[in-house]
C-alpha cells in the first residue's frame, strides 16, 4: 500500500500533538497492568451479553466484536469541521428525500436522471405524497466517514457512505466509552473528553419531537425483529436507556386506524415507532407478504400520519450507492451551499465510459454493489486475487447497472493492540446523526478497525473491532 | 407492561425454579441410593420415570447406572427437560427482556448459562456420581442467586410482579409433584427402622430437615412430613406458602378481566389455609396432589390468557 496516514504517530516516528499524552501514559503503564484490564474488559463483554451474531457459517453463535483499548482522538477544530459538514449532508438528504415523495423538482430539473430514482429498488411508491412530520425522513443517520492521505502527507476526511436506512452501532460507541472509563479512569483526568453518554436523551428528544401532530405526550416504542437477530443487543440497550418499551411485530395490532401495543394492562396506544427492522418486513399488507416481523395494517396508519416510523420508508433510496455521487450536487441544489466534507471519486458502471475505465482497472479500485450493505457483495481489487478479480468482472459486466467502482483509498490507520504487540490497523468512523426540528449528535461516533493487517474492511460480520472515540473539547 | 414481556419474564424465574428443583429430585434419589445398597437402581430408574424419557435414555446410554442417569438429566442438552436445557431456556427468555430487568439480574442468569454450559461438557465426558452431585449443588446456590438479585436489585413493579409469579407457581408445582412421586415410592417398601433415613433424605432434598425438627421436636413420620409440605404456612416451599404469595401478586397485578382467576387462585390458597391434614390422608394423598396439580395448570393457563401470550 502506498503512504498510509497514521492517525498517531507523524512520519519519522514523532507522535502527534493530541496523542503526546497517551503515549505518555502507555510508556508509564506496566505492560502486565494493560494486559490484565484487557482480559477484563473482555470478560465484561461477554457478561453483559454485549454480542453480535453472525451470519454465516458460524450461524446462531454469539460473538463477541473485539474492543480495542487505544482511543481514536480526534482534535476539537477537526470534529467541529466534521460536525458543520454531518449536517449540512443530513439536511441535504432530507430535502433530497422530502423533494423526492412530493414534487420531483431535482429530477425535474434535470440533474438526476429520472431513471436512478424512480427504478432504484429502494424507492417507494407507497410513499409518494404522505406527509411526514417535519418534512424529516431520515431520523437517525449513520454516515460512514474515512480519512485518507493525501500525497503531501496530510490526510482528508471523506464521506464513504450515507446510511439512512437502519443504521447501527450506537450502542457499541456508548459500551465502548463506559469501558474505557471503567478500565482507565486515570487517562481521563489527563485529558478533557467530550461526553458521549446523552446520545439516549437524545434520541427520545427527537424521536418525541417527530411524534404525529395534537399528541402530548407520545408514546415511543423500538421495534425490533426479535432476540435472535444480529443487532439485538442494541435494540434492547437503546429500549432500556430510553425507558420505552422494546416491542416485536406481535405485540402490536391496529384497530380504528390506531396502532395498539398489548399489555397487561389491556391495549395501549403507540406514537412513535423507532424500528429497528426494514421496510420489506414493516407491513405484510402493504409489503413482503411473508413477514412475520411486521404488523397488519401498520401503514394504513402511517398514511393517514397517526404513528410516525423513525426512519421513514423509503430513506433507502438515498443512500443507495447509485446515487451517492449526487449528493455533493444536492447540497448545492437545495441548501445553495457548497459541499463542507468531501465525497470520494466514484465511476457509475451503467455509464458506458466509466465502465470501461472500471473493467480496464479493476485491481485497482474497489467495486461494491449499489444495493449491498455490511461489506458484503464488494471486491477491494488490491486485496484480491486475480481469480476473484476475473469473477468479480463477469459480474459486473453481466450487470453494469448494479455496480459502482471507486479508487482504492489509503484509509488511516490506528495504533492497536494485536498478537504481536501493538501495530497500526485502518480504522473509520461513524457519527450518528440525529434529525427533528433540528439536527444533532453526540461528539464522535463509532470507531471500527480491521484488525488483520492491511484490511480495508471494518465491518463487524467481517472480523473489524471497535475503538472509543474521543472528540477533545479542547 | 407488554404482555409478551410478562411472559418471558415470568417463564425466566419458572425455569429457573425448576432447574433448582430438578437439582432436588435428583438429589434425594441419590441420597436414598447411597443410604439403601442394592436397591439404588430402582431409585434412579424411578427418577427417570417421572420425566417420561426413558426410551431417549436407553437409545443413547442403555442400562441404568447412577451416574449416566444423573448425566442424563443433569446436563444432557439431548434431553429437553435436562437442567441444562433448562437453564437454557430461562436464560433465553431474560435475553428476551433484558432491557426490563436489571443488568445484574441479566449477569447473573446469563452467567449461570455460560458456566453450566462449560461445565456441563466436561462432565458429558466422563465422571462418576459424586462430580455430578457437585453440579447439582452449583444449580441450586446458582438458583438462590438468581432469586437473590431479583429481589435485591429490582424495583417491585410488574416485571417483579411476574417473575415472582412464575417462581411460585413453579414451585408449588414442584413441591406436589415431589410429594406425589416419593410417598408412592417410599410407602409400600420403608422397611421399619428406615423411616428415619428415607423421609430424612426427602425433607433434606427440600432444604426442610432442620425445619422439622424445630417445628415438631420428634421422630419423623410420613404423616408429618405431608402437614409440613402442604399446610404450612410459614415453610418456604410448602404447597401453603407458595398459594399465598400467588394468591397476593394476584391481587397485585389485577386488571379488568383476571378477577375469575385471582378467585381461583384465593380458593385455592383457602382450601390449604383452614385443611386439616387427616382430612388429606382420608381422601388419599396421591388424589389430593393429582386435583391440586389439575387446579395449578387451570390457574396458569387462565394467568396465561388474562396477562401474558395465551398458550396454544
Amino acid at each position: 500500500m502506498k503512504n498510509i496516514f497514521d492517525e498517531m504517530n507523524a512520519p519519522g516516528g514523532a507522535v502527534r500533538p493530541h496523542y503526546s499524552r497517551f503515549q505518555e501514559w502507555l510508556a508509564q503503564t506496566p505492560p502486565a497492568h494493560i494486559a490484565a484490564k484487557r482480559a477484563e474488559a473482555d470478560s465484561a463483554f461477554h457478561r453483559y451479553g454485549i454480542t453480535f451474531a453472525v451470519y454465516g457459517e458460524d450461524a446462531g453463535r454469539e460473538r463477541l466484536i473485539p474492543f480495542d483499548i487505544v482511543p481514536r482522538i480526534i482534535p476539537a477544530d477537526e470534529w467541529k469541521k466534521l460536525e458543520a459538514g454531518l449536517a449540512q449532508r443530513v439536511n441535504a438528504l432530507n430535502a433530497f428525500l422530502h423533494d423526492i415523495y412530493s414534487s420531483q423538482r431535482i429530477v425535474k430539473d434535470g440533474l438526476i436522471p429520472a431513471e436512478q430514482v424512480f427504478c432504484n429498488a429502494q424507492y417507494r411508491p407507497e410513499m409518494q405524497g404522505i406527509d411526514v412530520r417535519n418534512s424529516i425522513y431520515a431520523h437517525i443517520a449513520g454516515v460512514d466517514i474515512v480519512r485518507a492521505a493525501l500525497p503531501d502527507g496530510q490526510a482528508e476526511y471523506y464521506v464513504l457512505e450515507d446510511n439512512l436506512r437502519v443504521p447501527s452501532g450506537v450502542s457499541y460507541m456508548l459500551e465502548d466509552r463506559r469501558m474505557m472509563m471503567r478500565l482507565f479512569p486515570e487517562l481521563f483526568s489527563r485529558y478533557s473528553v467530550a461526553p458521549v453518554e446523552h446520545y439516549p436523551d437524545l434520541l427520545l428528544d427527537t424521536l418525541r419531537q417527530v411524534a404525529p401532530a395534537g399528541v402530548d405526550d407520545p408514546a415511543v416504542v423500538v421495534l425490533t425483529p426479535g432476540a435472535y437477530n444480529s443487532a439485538y443487543f442494541e435494540h434492547a440497550f437503546l429500549a432500556q436507556q430510553m425507558g420505552v418499551e422494546l416491542v416485536e411485530g406481535k405485540d402490536l395490532f391496529v384497530h380504528d386506524e390506531t396502532l395498539f401495543m398489548r399489555t397487561t394492562q389491556g391495549p395501549r396506544r403507540v406514537d412513535v415507532i423507532y424500528r429497528r427492522i426494514d421496510d420489506d418486513f414493516l407491513d405484510p399488507l402493504t409489503f413482503r407478504r411473508d413477514s412475520a416481523l411486521g404488523v397488519a395494517g401498520l401503514m394504513s396508519v402511517y398514511r393517514s400520519g397517526r404513528v410516525t416510523l423513525a426512519n421513514a420508508i423509503g430513506t433507502g433510496v438515498a443512500d443507495d450507492k447509485s446515487i451517492y455521487p449526487y449528493v455533493p450536487d444536492m447540497i448545492r441544489f437545495y441548501l445553495s451551499e457548497e459541499p463542507l466534507l468531501l465525497n470520494v471519486p466514484t465511476y457509475q458502471c451503467r455509464k458506458k465510459d466509466e465502465l470501461s475505465y472500471v473493467l480496464a482497472n479493476m485491481e485497482k479500485l474497489v467495486v461494491k454493489e449499489t444495493h449491498g450493505a455490511g461489506g458484503y457483495g464488494m471486491l477491494v481489487g488490491p486485496a484480491s486475487t486475480q481469480k476473484e478479480v476475473d469473477d468479480f468482472r463477469v459480474r459486473v459486466k453481466a450487470a453494469p447497472d448494479k455496480y459502482i467502482a471507486q479508487p482504492t483509498l489509503a484509509l488511516s490507520a490506528c495504533p492497536t493492540f494485536v498478537e504481536a504487540g501493538i501495530a497500526p490497523r485502518h480504522i473509520d468512523l461513524r457519527p450518528f446523526v440525529l434529525s427533528g426540528k433540528e439536527v444533532r449528535m453526540a461528539p464522535g461516533g463509532l470507531t471500527r478497525v480491521a484488525l488483520k493487517e492491511g484490511s480495508l474492511v471494518v465491518n463487524s460480520s467481517q472480523g473489524g473491532g471497535t475503538k472509543d472515540t474521543w472528540v477533545l473539547e479542547k | 407492561m407488554l404482555s409478551r414481556t410478562a411472559d418471558h419474564l415470568y417463564w425466566m424465574a419458572r425455569y429457573t425454579e425448576r432447574a433448582e428443583n430438578m437439582s432436588r429430585l435428583l438429589d434425594v434419589s441419590h441420597r436414598m441410593s447411597l443410604q439403601l445398597p442394592g436397591a439404588e437402581m430402582g431409585y434412579w430408574g424411578a427418577a427417570l420415570g417421572i420425566t417420561g424419557l426413558e426410551p431417549v435414555y436407553t437409545a443413547k446410554y442403555g442400562p441404568i447406572t447412577g451416574a449416566n442417569v444423573l448425566r442424563f438429566m443433569a446436563v444432557d442438552l439431548d434431553n429437553p427437560s435436562s437442567i441444562l436445557s433448562t437453564l437454557r431456556s430461562s436464560r433465553e427468555n431474560c435475553h428476551a427482556v433484558r432491557g426490563t430487568v436489571t443488568s445484574e439480574v441479566w449477569e447473573t442468569i446469563n452467567t449461570t448459562w455460560l458456566e453450566g454450559r462449560d461445565s456441563a461438557a466436561e462432565k458429558m465426558k466422563g465422571g462418576g456420581e459424586a462430580e455430578l452431585v457437585e453440579y447439582l449443588e452449583w444449580v441450586k446456590f446458582r438458583s438462590h442467586l438468581s432469586r437473590g438479585v431479583t429481589v435485591g436489585t429490582m424495583l417491585q413493579d410488574e416485571a417483579f410482579h411476574f417473575a415472582r409469579l412464575g417462581t411460585f407457581l413453579e414451585r408449588a408445582d414442584n413441591t406436589a409433584r415431589l410429594l406425589d412421586v416419593k410417598f408412592d415410592e417410599l410407602a409400600p417398601q420403608v422397611s421399619p427402622g428406615n423411616e428415619y433415613y428415607e423421609w430424612g433424605a426427602l425433607l433434606r432434598s427440600v432444604s426442610a430437615f432442620e425445619i422439622y425438627r424445630k417445628v415438631y421436636r420428634d421422630v419423623i413420620t410420613p404423616r408429618r412430613v405431608a402437614e409440613l409440605m402442604i399446610l404450612r404456612d410459614d415453610m418456604p416451599r410448602s404447597l401453603h406458602g407458595c398459594l399465598k404469595e400467588v394468591h397476593q401478586i394476584l391481587g397485585l397485578v389485577a386488571n379488568s378481566r383476571s378477577s375469575e382467576t385471582r378467585r381461583l387462585a384465593g380458593a385455592a390458597y383457602s382450601q390449604l389455609q383452614y385443611g386439616r391434614i387427616d382430612d388429606i390422608l382420608e381422601v388419599g394423598l396421591h388424589r389430593y396432589l393429582t386435583d391440586f396439580l389439575d387446579g395449578m395448570a387451570v390457574l396458569s393457563s387462565r394467568i396465561a390468557q388474562d396477562f401474558l401470550v395465551p398458550m396454544s
